[in-house]
């Protein structure tokens, strides 16, 4: 399964080597960097994500703790 | 995409960010960069075909300007959606203290009374044309009962995602078109990750995902109109409720096609974005020279149908506003249920808290002197307050009821009387 998603890192984050970290954790997840904007105390990283289903959503649950916000690539997917 | 074999003015679609381009097909992201994908039109071909006087020979429909919407035949779906009452709003100038209001009141919008009938006519009469049979999106309102009603109307099967929580009146307003309405329990990121990820499954049109491109195109029509309506002229400031951000995109992209197009003069107009103090991650990156947008993870305020955390569109609506020397306010719940009764008490238009929001918003935008007291103003009324009831419940006082004689009422109107002489 594929996950297309906007990563946003604070400040906390933005010296430290998340994704290698998040490889690091979960073997069977390939990643791939499409596009990244990193200030000094933001990064939006546009990540595609490929795993089995179980382990995606285990990556996903542990960028969330953290502290990463996890959004699909269309962002908001829901409207008023 | 050959252009022989096209028969519309859609040229292609581009990535916003990177420019790539690609066919006309149900996709909304570049596969390079992960941008959004937009319409993008042949001018040429448009102004052969548009004019001032064909325009006012059609039925007064959104459907008007259809050279200037992404289809290529007929529109299948809503085809009465659109032309909306563009009011001249005396007495709500005299109240905000400015020297002419105009309200474009799409709270009347056929069929399903919000400005998302124009969003959702274009992505339908698109959906056909791609061949889908099945139409859904995740909305927490207006959308809903816009795609189930139009869908409807169309013979598609129609699928509406919300959160479990949404109110009655809202469910019962998608349900009774016979959509399968679906609730989702769970936090807001989770909840519109899985639909991000239904959209991505299942093959159907889900407006707002893989047939944004041509769905955010139909909001151009309420600016289309605008301009018709104040004589085919493009307005000084124009006043918009932001969600996603789309909206506002859109106002200032049919603003340039109509001076693009000789239509109308460029008037340098300025464009004003509107949101709620709970929710507004774009007015804030607007007021703070911000680039990126911070997303609200929880969002609170009793503008529900502008109550988007992450808006797909705001970067986009936050250069749109800087672009034009514009601004944006988010407005707390309180000013939004006084917009709603000023408009409401002055013109007779009822909108929901959106609408709200847009008056309170220009109220302040005109007090502060970012819009000058000699100016013309139009906002955009996008939705209808018999929709958000429970926003102004317990605002008014009860009616009072009286014994069913005349002497009861002669009472109860001295005491009126009275009341009023001491206000
Ligand atoms: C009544 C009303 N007004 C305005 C908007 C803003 O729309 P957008 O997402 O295009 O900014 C919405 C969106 O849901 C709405 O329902
Ligand atoms: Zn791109």
């Amino acid at each position: 399964m594929k996950l297309r998603a906007w990563l946003t890192f604070g400040p906390e984050h933005v010296q430290k080597p998340m994704i290698w970290k998040l490889i690091k954790t979960f073997d069977a997840l390939v990643v791939n960097i499409r596009t990244a904007e990193i200030k000094e105390d933001k990064a939006l990283v546009a990540l595609e994500l490929e795993a089995d289903e179980d382990t995606l959503e285990k990556a996903i649950a542990w960028l969330q703790d953290q502290g990463v916000h996890v959004e699909p690539i269309e962002q908001s997917v829901i409207a008023g | 995409m050959s252009s022989e074999k096209r028969t519309g003015p859609a040229r292609a679609l581009r990535c916003r960010e990177c420019g790539h381009e690609y066919p006309i097909e149900p996709i909304h992201v570049c596969e390079f960069c992960f941008g959004p994908l937009e319409v993008v039109y042949d001018y040429d071909w448009i102004a052969a075909r548009i004019s001032r006087e064909k325009i006012t020979q059609r039925a007064p429909s959104m459907w008007r300007y259809r050279e200037l919407l992404p289809i290529d035949g007929e529109p299948k779906v809503g085809v009465q959606n659109g032309f909306t009452p563009l009011v001249y709003a005396e007495r709500l100038a005299k109240a905000l203290g400015v020297r002419e209001v105009y309200v474009k009141n799409d709270a009347v919008c056929h069929p399903t009374l919000s400005f998302k009938d124009r969003v959702v006519s274009v992505a339908l009469s698109k959906a056909l044309e791609f061949g889908f049979d099945t139409a859904a999106c995740a909305s927490t309102g207006n959308l809903a009962g816009s795609v189930a009603a139009n869908a409807a109307a169309a013979g598609m099967d129609a699928f509406v995602f919300i959160p479990h929580d949404l109110e009655r009146g809202k469910v019962l307003g998608a349900a009774i078109y016979g959509a399968h309405v679906v609730g989702i329990s769970g936090p807001y990121d989770k909840v519109n990750r899985l639909c991000s990820e239904i959209a991505g499954r299942y093959g159907w049109a889900f407006v707002n995902v893989n047939i944004r491109p041509f769905y955010a195109e139909g909001s151009k029509t309420l600016a289309f109109e605008i301009m018709e309506q104040l004589g085919w002229r493009a307005p000084e400031h124009i006043v918009v409720p932001m969600a996603s951000g789309s909206l506002l995109t859109k106002v200032h992209k049919a603003i340039r096609e109509f001076v693009k197009l000789g239509l109308v003069e460029d008037a340098g107009t300025k464009l004003y974005g509107a949101q709620a103090a709970g929710c507004g991650p774009i007015a804030e990156a607007v007021q703070k020279g911000r680039e990126i947008i911070r997303p609200v993870a929880e969002p609170k305020t009793i503008a529900k149908s502008l109550a988007i955390g992450d808006p797909a569109d705001g970067f986009y609506a936050v250069r749109a506003i800087r672009e034009t020397g514009g601004w944006a306010e988010a407005v707390s719940d309180e000013e939004i249920v006084e917009g709603m009764r000023l408009l409401a008490e002055t013109e007779g238009i009822f909108t929901e808290t959106a609408g709200g929001g847009t008056v309170a918003t220009a109220k302040r935008l005109i007090a502060s002197g970012r819009i000058p007291k000699d100016a013309s103003v139009v906002l955009c009324i996008t939705g209808n307050g018999l929709k958000t009831l429970e926003a102004v419940e317990g605002t008014l006082a009860a009616p009072p009821v009286i014994e069913p004689n005349l002497k009861a009422f002669d009472a109860l109107y001295e005491t009126l009387k009275a009341r009023r002489k001491a206000a």
